[in-house]
């Protein structure tokens, strides 16, 4: 039923198709997170491969920076509403991170981690087959610490608290481990054109 | 947990985040669209206004968290947002939300110029598990607000107050002037009457009145807010720049990472 009065600021027929239902387009880019913005120094800095609890390839940032890094450039959608079009990041493609370790991915499952303590579970099949990356840089420049630098999870078509910030490990778990948010009434998978908000959606 | 190469600062979040009330936590079923009712309207600002909701049906909710609201054009285009909840948990059925108003934006104008007592709103939730406080949190608490981002501190405020006036709270509220204090007669009301709250009020765009701070939020206030007894738990909300500022003031005055959560506006 139409809410009396209400017409709405809608957005072109262009902009509609690119927007997943409930969401509207920002140009900013909003900040969100739990806690204060963790500042993570990058000769402290490791990214860390895990299967269950056995670390099985680990990167300084130094041989991290010898990855090959490739552009995305992509849709994002934050489930408090805001989208962004055309963000462009760049980083190493999950992809490519396995291929170095030598190793398949170890199970359905993978639970991301971060410098904070922050963490959220991605499907595997999500992060492989040129979907997700570590991204290192947005718009050409380092990522700022409130945008989740030195490196996050980018997972662009889950809704955006899957791209952990500050992330540190990518762990295969034996089975769906619910996350940070995901504990707290968040969607276990997140597709924002399903609108996957909240527990049960 | 065990992350190599995670900070210390993971270890004290784990130690919080084990700490959190079963309330809030992920609800076992579908929240539902409903319909809210109108029930009342205060202007508490010149750019703030606060409705009452009723929804047909609606189980309570934990003091800090937000409900999304849904508002549908005639041709069925949708409009959702994301609002705190500024009352207290009670047995009344009904809600408050306090919403500014954005010039450029889609939602709040609407409220703000459009909304009469008797009209119905869609809303869902409760929502969120994180920015909430509940009595077995306990405290000491401290409560940083900037502007807007006064709501769900409101909330913890009003609710502490009824179930444990025993806990010292502390509200740092930093607003333009004086006439944008959201609440002002209350939290003055409060200040005076109860002897486990106290209130810091910082103006940035107005000479402080007697008592007021002037300009923004900064280390002496702090330190003074945070006073002999370290805050158990402490809760940031406002823009983005307002959050990083404050929370990076309590990080300096030695409080812990894991105690500071955060809720930034804007998004």
């Amino acid at each position: 039923m139409a809410t009396r009065g209400f017409f709405g600021k809608r957005p072109t027929e262009i902009e509609a198709g690119r927007l997943p239902p409930g969401q509207y387009l920002t140009e900013d880019f909003p900040v969100l997170s739990a806690g204060p913005t963790p500042r993570v120094d990058l000769d402290k800095w490791s990214f860390t491969l895990k299967d269950g609890v056995r670390p099985v390839a680990k990167w300084t940032w130094d041989e991290f920076q010898k990855l090959p890094h490739v552009k995305l450039t992509r849709d994002i959608h934050c489930v408090t509403k805001w989208s962004k079009f055309n963000t462009a990041w760049s980083g190493v493609m999950i992809d490519d991170i396995l291929a170095e370790a030598g190793i398949e991915a170890a199970t359905g499952f993978t639970l991301a981690h971060s410098f904070d303590g922050y963490t959220t579970n991605v499907p595997t099949a999500d992060l492989v087959g040129g979907k997700a990356m570590i991204a290192t840089a947005y718009d050409g420049q380092p990522i700022t610490a409130d945008h989740g630098g030195p490196a996050r999870l980018l997972v662009p078509h889950l809704y955006f608290w899957k791209s952990a910030k500050w992330v540190s490990a990518l762990q295969f778990t034996a089975r769906d481990e619910a996350g940070f948010w995901e504990l707290r009434g968040y969607h276990m998978y997140g597709d924002p054109w399903r609108e996957q908000r909240f527990t049960g959606d | 947990m065990a992350i190599p190469g995670a900070s210390s600062a993971s270890r004290a979040i784990d130690a919080v985040t084990a700490a959190e009330p079963a309330a809030g936590l992920a609800p076992a079923h579908r929240l539902a669209w409903q319909e809210a009712r109108v029930a009342a309207i205060h202007a508490e600002t010149p750019e703030v206004k606060s409705f009452v909701l009723r929804p047909e049906s609606w189980a309570g909710f934990t003091a800090g968290q937000h409900v999304d609201i849904r508002l549908t054009a005639p041709d069925g285009y949708q409009a959702q947002r994301s609002y705190s909840i500024a009352s207290a948990p009670d047995d009344s059925g009904t809600l408050e939300l306090a919403i500014e108003a954005l010039p450029e934006g889609e939602v709040s104008p609407f409220f703000h110029d459009v909304v009469e007592v008797g009209d119905t709103i869609e809303l869902r939730g409760p929502i969120g598990g994180h920015f909430i406080w509940d009595a077995p949190l306990g405290g000491p608490l401290l409560l940083v607000g900037g502007g807007s981002g006064l709501v769900p501190l409101m909330s913890i405020l009003r609710h502490r107050a009824r179930v444990a006036p025993e806990v010292p709270a502390t509200l740092v509220y930093s607003a333009r002037r004086y006439d944008d204090l959201i609440f002002r007669d209350e939290l003055f009301r409060r200040r005076d009457i109860d002897p486990n709250f106290r209130l810091e009020i910082a103006l940035t765009r107005e000479q402080a009145r007697d008592g007021l701070h002037f300009g923004r939020i900064d280390a002496t206030l702090m330190a003074r807010a945070i006073g002999a007894e370290v805050p158990r738990l402490t809760y940031i909300c406002g823009s983005n720049p307002f959050v990083e500022a404050a929370a990076s003031l309590a990080l300096a005055a030695g409080l812990p990472f894991g105690s500071i959560r955060t809720e930034r506006y804007g998004g």
